[in-house]
């Protein structure tokens, strides 16, 4: 008979972290920024694959890294949001319940799976005047194996995250208005992108969560209407 | 919450696979959560005049696109259930479904449409056609059969603005969930029949907004004239028909004041000896 080599579980999840980690900065950044009146994702894109998504009335999705893995994640939660709110009601779909139930998933896989997801998500959850333990918005991030983290005023995911970040920490104000919020997304997406050239609007997908909408507040926008934004 | 829903084949070869794989709200709860649909195969028909019962709406096609308007009287056997019961809904921003017949069973299928109408949208990236709203409502009324052959029918009428063809359209019903086409207007439940003779004679194609809104309120009221079972418009109580308007701005709703002179109009043609 013979016998499997032993590997130590330290160094399976190192080696499944490396695999997932280089997957998700290979891809380009998304951004998602709070403002006056929201949230905003921003994401570099100019295909027609959707990474930013919406999830149910005051919650947006945001995926990078392997499409299809990401793309099923999001189906699973806008299938879990409807069905939570079918039986329940609408005000009882939150943010954090559903980037709970995401983490989990993808902790699951991560340890029991051979390949991990190559993915990186936000769930981003614009805060409601209306009740009062639901003013704040809300932007979750969750890493290839479910760790879970909140991340107040702004939070990035793929590509190269610190180069981002950085621009992020140092030019993000409480309160801006979405114009600036939006310029700021794309300078902070610029200082990681590879090429030097600026991003223009038809190369951005970018999606808002709008507090003063009623009913459902996602939006997404038109490359005209990003243009529109930028030149505010 | 429902774990359940997340599920996913662990040491299966894709993660993340569900049951469900579909676009279909509808689909999902029978395979995955089946108790959550409504069941009434159980009813026994002897009881129907125990549940509250909708009575008169309608629909009529117009120049700029479609108008569906309902009383909001709602009946059990002979008495009143609810004085102010509404019976038109929203299904999306381009579509609205009224009900007719047992108000317990229509009103959730409305409910379930509209979140099928949102979850496929969300789950495709774009809106089912007008002509597929109308054929999924007509899935779900088929699947109400059982109970429909008790005594809990369905009936609705479906209409909205088609952007595609870029006119307003409008589907009957029948039981058995069939799906008709009507180009001018109908109407159903139990004053359906006196409000369809009322606007036989006051509909036209070229009817604007505000005259399309004339007639419906005049089809309601001689409905509520003839059967006891509608409400028409109640001055007293401040209660007005719920009338619902699509065109190719999506959807807005006639106000109250609209509708209460619109009536008080007939109410002065009546006593200066008007037959209305």
């Amino acid at each position: 008979m013979s016998m499997p080599f032993y590997v130590s579980p330290e160094q399976v999840m190192a080696d499944k972290a490396e695999f997932a980690r280089k997957g998700i900065s290979r891809g380009k950044s998304i951004v998602a920024i709070e403002h006056q009146n929201g949230i905003l994702m921003m994401a570099e894109n100019s295909t027609t694959l959707s990474k930013l998504g919406e999830i149910y009335d005051r919650i947006a999705f945001a995926g990078v890294g392997k499409f299809s893995e990401f793309d099923q994640l999001r189906k699973v939660g806008v299938r879990f949001a409807d069905t939570t709110g079918y039986q329940f009601s609408r005000e009882d779909v939150r943010g954090r319940a559903l980037a709970n139930a995401f983490s989990q998933v993808m902790g699951e896989v991560f340890t029991r799976e051979i390949k991990p997801l190559e993915i990186e998500i936000i769930v981003a959850e614009v805060g409601d005047d209306r009740y009062d333990d639901h003013k704040k918005n809300l932007l979750y991030r969750v890493k290839y194996d479910g760790f879970i983290s909140d991340h107040p005023g702004y939070c990035v995911i793929g590509g190269n995250v610190e180069d981002v970040e950085a621009v992020l920490k140092n030019d993000y104000n409480d309160g801006m208005p979405a114009g600036e919020a939006a310029s700021l997304a794309r300078r902070a997406l610029n200082a990681g992108a590879e090429h030097s050239s600026e991003l223009d609007a038809k190369s951005l997908e970018v999606c808002l969560l709008d507090r003063n909408l009623t009913g459902r507040k996602f939006c997404r926008l038109s490359t005209e209407e990003v243009q529109g934004m930028l030149n505010a | 919450m429902n774990q359940g829903l997340l599920d996913f084949s662990v040491g299966g070869t894709v993660p993340l696979q569900g049951k469900y794989q579909g676009s279909s709200f509808f689909e999902l709860l029978q395979l995955e959560q089946p108790h959550l649909l409504p069941d009434l195969s159980g009813w026994s028909e002897s009881a129907t005049d125990k549940v509250p019962h909708g009575t008169t709406v309608l629909a009529m096609r117009f120049r700029d696109g479609v108008l569906v308007a309902g009383d909001r009287l709602a009946t059990a056997g002979h008495s009143v259930a609810s004085r102010d019961v509404v019976k038109v809904f929203e299904t999306d921003p381009y579509s609205v479904m009224a009900i007719s017949g047992a108000a317990g069973p229509c009103i959730e299928m409305a409910h379930i449409l509209s979140v099928e109408l949102e979850h496929y949208e969300k789950i495709e990236g774009e809106s089912l056609g007008l002509e597929g709203k109308a054929n999924k409502l007509s899935q779900m009324i088929r699947a109400n059969l059982p109970a429909a052959m008790q005594g809990l029918a369905v009936v609705p009428l479906f209409a909205g603005y088609d952007t595609r063809r870029k006119t307003g359209r409008l589907w009957k019903f029948d039981i058995t969930g069939g799906r008709y086409e009507e180009l001018e207007f109908d109407a159903t439940g139990s004053g359906g029949l006196y409000a369809r003779e009322s606007l036989k004679h006051s509909w036209d194609q070229q009817l604007g907004r505000d005259d399309a809104v004339r007639a419906s309120v005049s089809a309601l009221t001689a409905a509520a004239d003839e059967d006891r079972a509608t409400g028409g418009v109640d001055l007293e109580r401040g209660i007005y028909p719920v009338i619902k308007i699509c065109t190719v701005d999506g959807q807005t709703d006639a106000s109250e004041e609209e509708i209460a002179a619109c009536y008080r109009n007939i109410l002065e043609a009546r006593a200066a000896g008007g037959n209305l």
